[in-house]
């Protein structure tokens, strides 16, 4: 059984209103442990304090961090530790990370939208400092001196005048009559340990030895292995079945067939026939030899090629006001000079290392789910809805997650594994298939954008009318959204950071006939792609190397506000005072990043640099990339350098490793990725079809920077996936003349 | 029917369809679950495993093939994890979600075995089957060149 470790709670978070005090019941389930074993606590029965849900300190002097945000390759497990740590002043050596269960005591656990540092670092210097202060106090009460001369110094509390000290551990003992602190006072950034300092992965020892647990890697006994064949078109359902052939290979014990799809799909399970066996080949194998015939449903007729002329038709015609500047119809009859292109980007698939994965087990109880979730309170919502049962009732452990980009932001998968697990009586396991995630996810939005410019005789943009037009993620939690939401353009739309009196933003409408989903940076992709090419296509036709011109485009320094052009801008959740869309700042990344690339430096015949910039996420990224055409007229990406600002960093290791990471990316979608349809079906399959970018393909260097900006941190996970797609295209420009206005570049037959 | 095979040092006998990807037979019926599986078509090498010494994708590799011969997993490639490449992985922060390590690491072992000093196009050949998401490339040949030129 698994060993529950009981914990007496403060909640300092009781001013805000979200959870109530009590005792807490947390299940010890660690990253680096299977479902049935723990973590258990070293000292059984002993005495321990929580000042709030987020640290519990042992009388051993164990520090236990409730790491309640998701691992999916950002270092959140050592990047969340490290402030509360260091507010803490714990010894780095004697801290224990828990994987937190889902549950709202915790407030936002829905790893997404770069969130972790940029909206918790505030929660989690209060859970370190409040635990410093409570501490702090229970010495001064036991040494009875004044609070004011004691000092929490590296996991001790020391008395300066008496010399006295004590080990956190042997404070627990008096803390029972302290307060929880209020408003603890945070450490001066001078004194940081552990903040801003590229701290070694926690969890780096199990992920080179394969004793980290991901979600496909959980294990019950007696459990089932379950595959499961969904219609090929989204939306259609099972018409009839015959199971013969299923139940009659080796392994197989039965097969269920799976609840109709809902409309809209929201996180529900897709339906389709369910093959349970003693293991996950048998399953397969019987899910091969099962006779399905769908009803193929509302969007059987999807085809990519198609939906692709009605696209680009929609961005060639009015659409809906979404932001407005000025009057561009005026600019355009006084213009001198005018450019006009559209930009086309296909559906793509997360495709993350680990397929979708959950292990269930229903009871009287409830139901306890293992699963490599980026949500895990949507996973116990929508498991309860399936089952019918109170979310209180759903305990989910989250296992480490094997690449996320958004998919496993939608617990469908966990909520077939409950499902099966009622219907069969035993814990079951579901383990996609890559097929099954390529062709049933939730697709980043195809889309078509159509800009066009008005410019002066000195070149100088005066009018800009950019229309999007693409299916809306509103659209998997709402039939009747027929085309981009408003929030969906403040992904690096409405906030256009160009100085240029006349500005117009339109939407087109676009049905959705996928179910349509995040995908790291989301709506970015295709704005910044289509935005940052078109400022290099106005470089080249005013023959102005294109970072003097973007600075030009970039204009004075100022702040912007999309508000103040009719815009309802969100700025990813945070107040504009905090986090200002600043010219300044976007330019000092764009200087940065020409100043590390060599920008300007002659080429040799067929080789380019490209340069983009973007803000997204509350954080800017400005890339430069060295493309070459080979003999055989393909592209070659040879370098990259990105420069982030992101306000301040917690670990620049894992900052690094992320504008890597998103480098890698980005070429993947500038490349090679493209999720179409025909028949309404997903064509691709496999990293056959959906190719993404190998070691072969790698640029030998992606070289990194962090500007030090003293400003409030900004996301870090997703906002380098933007500039890199049009700084590979400016790039092949440069180095080509060749226009890319289409992705994947493959389509032109240049990779 | 019995296949009887050695994995991590140890002698097994596992009754299964000798077609079972050996994948399957490791993480399902062995319980080892270091071995990942990222395509079921050899196309993408989270499952590469050590069969006599050679990298092979365990997806894609029946049992019946794996009988009689010796297999190592991650978790048999060293007795303490500090096998020369999983050392250097750790020194360069190589992980970032961590799933393709498994595979990345026993095919950078295979490689440095067969190539002790490989070249950039080396790593390129050896390395190219190997998916990693989460775009860890540049650390991962850094990491091999690394291991190359401390045992040089």
């Amino acid at each position: 059984m698994k060993d529950v470790l009981r914990i007496s709670r403060r909640d300092f978070l009781k001013r805000t209103g979200k959870v109530t005090g009590g005792m807490v019941l947390a299940v010890t389930v660690g990253a680096a442990c299977r479902p049935g074993e723990s973590i258990a606590p070293q000292a059984a029965g002993a005495e321990a304090v929580a000042p709030n849900v987020f640290v519990n300190i042992r009388n051993d002097g164990v520090v236990e961090i409730y790491c309640y945000r998701s691992e999916m390759g950002q270092g959140i497990r050592t990047g969340l530790p490290q402030v509360i740590a260091d507010e803490l002043e714990a010894d780095w050596d004697r801290i224990e990370v828990i994987q937190a269960l889902g549950d709202e005591k915790y407030g936002d656990q829905n790893t997404d939208g770069s969130t972790s540092i940029r909206a918790h670092f505030d929660i989690l210097r209060t859970a370190g400092a409040s635990a410093r202060e409570m501490l702090v106090a229970a010495a001064a009460a036991h040494w009875a001196v004044p609070v004011a001369e004691c000092v929490a110094r590296n996991h001790a509390v020391h008395h300066e005048a008496s010399g006295k000290s004590a080990d956190y551990g042997e404070l627990v003992q008096y803390t029972a009559d302290i307060e929880v602190p209020d408003a603890p006072a945070f450490k001066a950034p001078e004194n940081y340990r552990y903040i801003g300092k590229p701290m070694d992965l926690l969890d780096a020892r199990a992920l080179t030895t394969g004793t980290g647990v991901f979600g496909i890697d959980t294990v019950l006994p007696g459990m089932l292995y379950a595959s499961i064949e969904r219609c090929p078109s989204h939306g259609g359902a099972v018409k009839s079945f015959d199971p013969t052939a299923a139940k009659a290979v080796a392994g197989v014990l039965d097969v269920k067939q799976m609840p109709a799809p809902t409309s809209p799909p929201l996180f529900n399970p897709l339906g389709g026939i369910a093959v349970l066996a003693t293991n996950t080949w048998s399953a397969q194998q019987g899910r091969a030899a099962l006779s399905i015939e769908w009803d193929k449903g509302a969007n059987a007729a999807y085809d990519s090629e198609k939906y692709r002329e009605e696209l680009l038709a929609t961005a060639r015609n009015d659409g809906d006001l979404m932001l407005n500047r000025g009057d561009v119809a005026a600019a355009d009859e006084a213009a001198v000079n005018r450019h006009s292109a559209e930009y086309y980007a296909p559906h793509l698939a997360q495709a993350p290392m680990e397929p979708p994965a959950a292990l269930a087990n229903f009871s009287d109880e409830g139901c306890e789910v293992w699963t490599c979730t980026q949500n895990p309170q949507a996973t116990q919502d929508t498991v309860a809805g399936v089952l019918g049962i109170d979310k209180s009732k759903v305990k989910v452990h989250v296992t480490l997650l094997g690449g996320g980009f958004g998919r496993k932001s939608k617990p469908d998968f966990a909520a077939e594994a409950a499902w099966l697990s009622r219907e069969t009586g035993k814990p079951v396991k579901v383990t996609w298939t890559r097929e099954d995630d390529i062709r049933h996810g939730y697709y980043h939005a195809v889309s078509a954008q159509r800009i066009e410019a008005s410019l002066d005789d000195d070149s100088n943009v005066t009018g800009w009318l950019h229309r999007t037009v693409f299916p809306s993620i509103s659209s998997t939690f709402n039939p009747a959204a027929t085309g981009p939401s408003s929030g969906e353009l403040d992904l690096g739309l409405h906030d256009l950071p160009y100085d240029i009196p006349n500005l117009r933003i339109e939407a087109g409408d676009a049905p959705a006939h996928l179910r349509i989903g995040w995908l790291r940076s989301v709506c970015n992709v295709y704005h910044a792609f289509a935005i940052s090419s078109f400022a290099d296509e106005l470089a080249h036709l005013a023959d102005e190397d294109p970072h003097a011109y973007l600075t030009r485009l970039l204009g004075r320094d100022r702040k912007i506000n999309p508000n103040d052009d009719n815009a309802k801008y969100g700025n990813y959740g945070q107040d504009l005072d905090k986090h200002p869309i600043e010219t300044a700042r976007i330019k000092a990344v764009l200087d940065k990043v020409a100043e590390l690339s060599g920008w300007g430096r002659a080429m040799p015949q067929g080789r380019g640099l490209g340069i983009a910039v973007h803000r997204s996420f509350l954080s800017t990224v400005g890339t430069v990339a060295e493309v070459s055409r080979d003999a055989n007229g393909k592209m070659r990406v040879h370098e990259l350098w990105s420069v982030i600002d992101a306000g301040l960093v917690v670990n620049p290791d894992r900052v690094q490793s992320q504008l890597e990471g998103a480098g890698i990316f980005g070429m993947s979608i500038a490349m090679h990725g493209e999720i179409s349809a025909a028949n309404g079906a997903v064509v691709q399959g496999n990293f056959d079809t959906y190719p993404v970018v190998r070691m072969s393909e790698s640029p030998a260097k992606i070289n990194t920077y962090i500007m030090p900006v003293d400003a409030t941190p900004g996301g870090v996970g997703e906002p380098g996936v933007p500039p890199v797609a049009p700084a590979i295209a400016n790039a092949w420009f440069a180095a080509t003349g060749q226009r890319l206005r289409e992705m994947p570049f493959r389509k032109a037959g240049i990779v | 029917m019995a296949l009887e095979l050695t994995i991590n040092g140890s002698k097994l006998s596992l009754d299964a369809d000798p077609e079972m990807p050996l994948l399957w037979a490791i993480r399902d019926l062995v319980g080892l679950t270091g071995t990942k599986f990222g395509c079921g078509k050899a196309l993408c090498g989270a499952c590469t495993v050590h069969v006599d010494g050679e990298p092979v994708r365990s997806c894609s590799f029946p049992l019946s093939a794996a009988a009689g011969r010796s297999i190592t997993t991650i978790e048999g490639l060293s007795s303490d994890g500090n096998h020369p490449v999983q050392v250097a992985w750790r020194e360069l922060n190589v992980p970032q979600c961590g799933y393709c390590q498994s595979g990345q690491i026993m095919s950078a072992v295979a490689l440095l075995q067969r190539t002790p000093a490989p070249s950039d196009a080396d790593i390129d050949a050896a390395m190219s089957g190997n998916i990693c998401r989460c775009g860890t490339y540049t650390r991962i040949r850094q990491a091999i060149h690394k291991v190359a030129e401390e045992s040089a």
